[in-house]
């Protein structure tokens, strides 16, 4: 025998239904609570930095758009400093949450939200990373959240070098974690569950 | 400079645990389940960090569900219970500050929602929501009326067991989390293909409330107690040292 290891577990996850917006997005759903949504606006002043929209729908593996799903992002300032309370390398934009939240519209599923190009982070190890935007999305029959990065089309020479992307085996695969750019400051990125055009997914 | 214990990165979630994506008893996740490996990569900043929800977001009442929709001096119908408990990591450190949100069909199994098609009566004065962001210690608590058990389309005759659904913000990203609760003694929990996916009886009873009568509120409302557990971090004096040295 040996001596216990007394870890806990995580709590396994659980789909988030049919309903999640009931309990994220209330005020989207007719219950008129809170004051307003969390995560609908990521701006609450003057912005430093390009301000983008990016705009994306959720396909399942037939290729029906989901409208019953709720996307988070997560991101950096424009210097590329998080609005977090683990942010110790400097002081973020106090007009960026960096924090969004999307019910998706309730008759085509597509999402938008509206922020601001996001800075370059290292590593821990010092390495730079591209610049992206950390995203996560649940839905009912997704058993357990999905994460994802939204990295930029036009950020070519960042890319190569990015150590998350320049390590990835199936090269052909990197395009779908690339928000395509459709016009100044316009970008849009979807979100494939399954298929040929199956987005890449995070175990992090 | 800081003497304390460097932080390094999350520990990787443990996915022989955690459901997997495609399980067909659960209809639904046939086509929306990724085929692909997942690509594992170390946490980064991405990850580590986490939006700041103040306790000044909250108003008086997101953490009770029983009068948080009703009408001036009505209250939701159902059984008055208190759900309580602490949201703690994979070390056993309480995570304070964590924004916890919560949603559940009231009494009679019916969600307020227009896609919901159960006859069972929407109650006037309850939404089925509430909010709340734990103590120092990392402990939490609501009061809801008992959820009722409802029938979904999967397959012929599904039945979800009563629950509470979970979301869970901690201090990184990569703590993100949403799960559901589940009543100690609910005989539908075995029969429930959602609940199916979870890989052990173990892992079924960590999601699985018991009665808490300590906790109880004599003549007005039973108690529920049920903790939340996050992926840990490391901490570590020799973490985060720059490559070579």
């Amino acid at each position: 025998m040996v001596q216990k290891l007394d870890y806990l577990r995580e709590s396994p996850s659980q789909t988030a239904g049919p309903y999640v917006h009931i309990g994220c997005t209330p005020n989207f759903t007719g219950i008129g609570i809170y004051g307003g949504d969390l995560g609908t606006a990521m701006k609450t002043g003057p912005v430093q930095g390009q301000e983008i929209v990016i705009k994306g729908t959720v396909f399942d593996g037939t290729g029906t758009p989901l409208r019953d799903a709720m996307i988070e992002i997560w991101q950096p300032d424009a210097a590329g400093l998080f609005a977090s309370a683990n942010e110790t390398r400097g002081t973020p934009d106090p007009n960026f949450t960096g924090w969004g939240r999307s019910p998706g519209d309730m008759e085509t599923g597509e999402f938008i939200f509206d922020t601001v190009k996001p800075g370059a982070v290292p590593m821990p190890d010092g390495r730079m990373q591209a610049p992206h935007i950390t995203a996560w999305i649940v839905a009912r029959g997704i058993n357990i959240g999905l994460h994802t990065r939204i990295y930029f089309e036009d950020e070519a020479e960042a890319n190569a070098k990015d150590p998350l992307l320049s390590g990835i085996e199936h090269q052909n695969r990197v395009p779908t974690l690339l928000a395509r750019k459709e016009g100044e400051g316009q970008y849009r990125f979807d979100i494939h569950l399954q298929g040929p055009d199956e987005t890449i997914f995070l175990d992090i | 400079m800081s003497t304390g214990p460097k932080t390094g990165g999350f520990v990787p979630r443990d996915r022989g645990w955690q459901p997997d994506a495609l399980t067909p008893p659960y209809k639904t996740s046939v086509k929306r389940s990724p085929q692909a490996a997942l690509l594992s990569f170390p946490t980064t900043l991405s990850e580590e960090t986490s939006p700041v929800f103040g306790h000044g977001i909250l108003g008086e009442l997101d953490n009770d569900l029983i009068l948080n929709f009703a009408q001036p001096g009505q209250s939701a119908i159902g059984p008055r219970i208190i759900v309580h408990g602490r949201v703690l990591d994979e070390m056993g450190r309480p995570v304070p500050g964590a924004l916890l949100e919560f949603w559940q069909a009231n009494a009679g199994g019916r969600y307020r929602h227009k896609k919901e098609k159960y006859q069972a009566a929407l109650d006037p004065n309850f939404g089925g929501c509430g909010r709340t962001i734990t103590g120092e210690d990392g402990s939490y608590e609501f009061r809801t009326v008992m959820p009722g058990p409802y029938p979904w389309p999967n397959g012929m005759n599904d039945w979800r067991p009563a629950h509470i659904h979970f979301s869970v913000f901690g201090h990184g990203f990569a703590q993100r989390l949403i799960t559901q609760m589940y009543f100690e003694g609910d005989p539908l929990i075995p029969l429930c293909p959602i609940v199916g996916v979870l890989k052990s009886q173990e892992a079924i009873d960590q999601l699985t409330a018991p009665l808490d009568m300590h906790r109880t509120v004599p003549m007005d409302a039973r108690a529920y107690k049920f903790d939340i557990v996050l992926r840990g971090r490391r901490q570590n004096y020799f973490e985060n040292r720059v490559e070579g040295l």
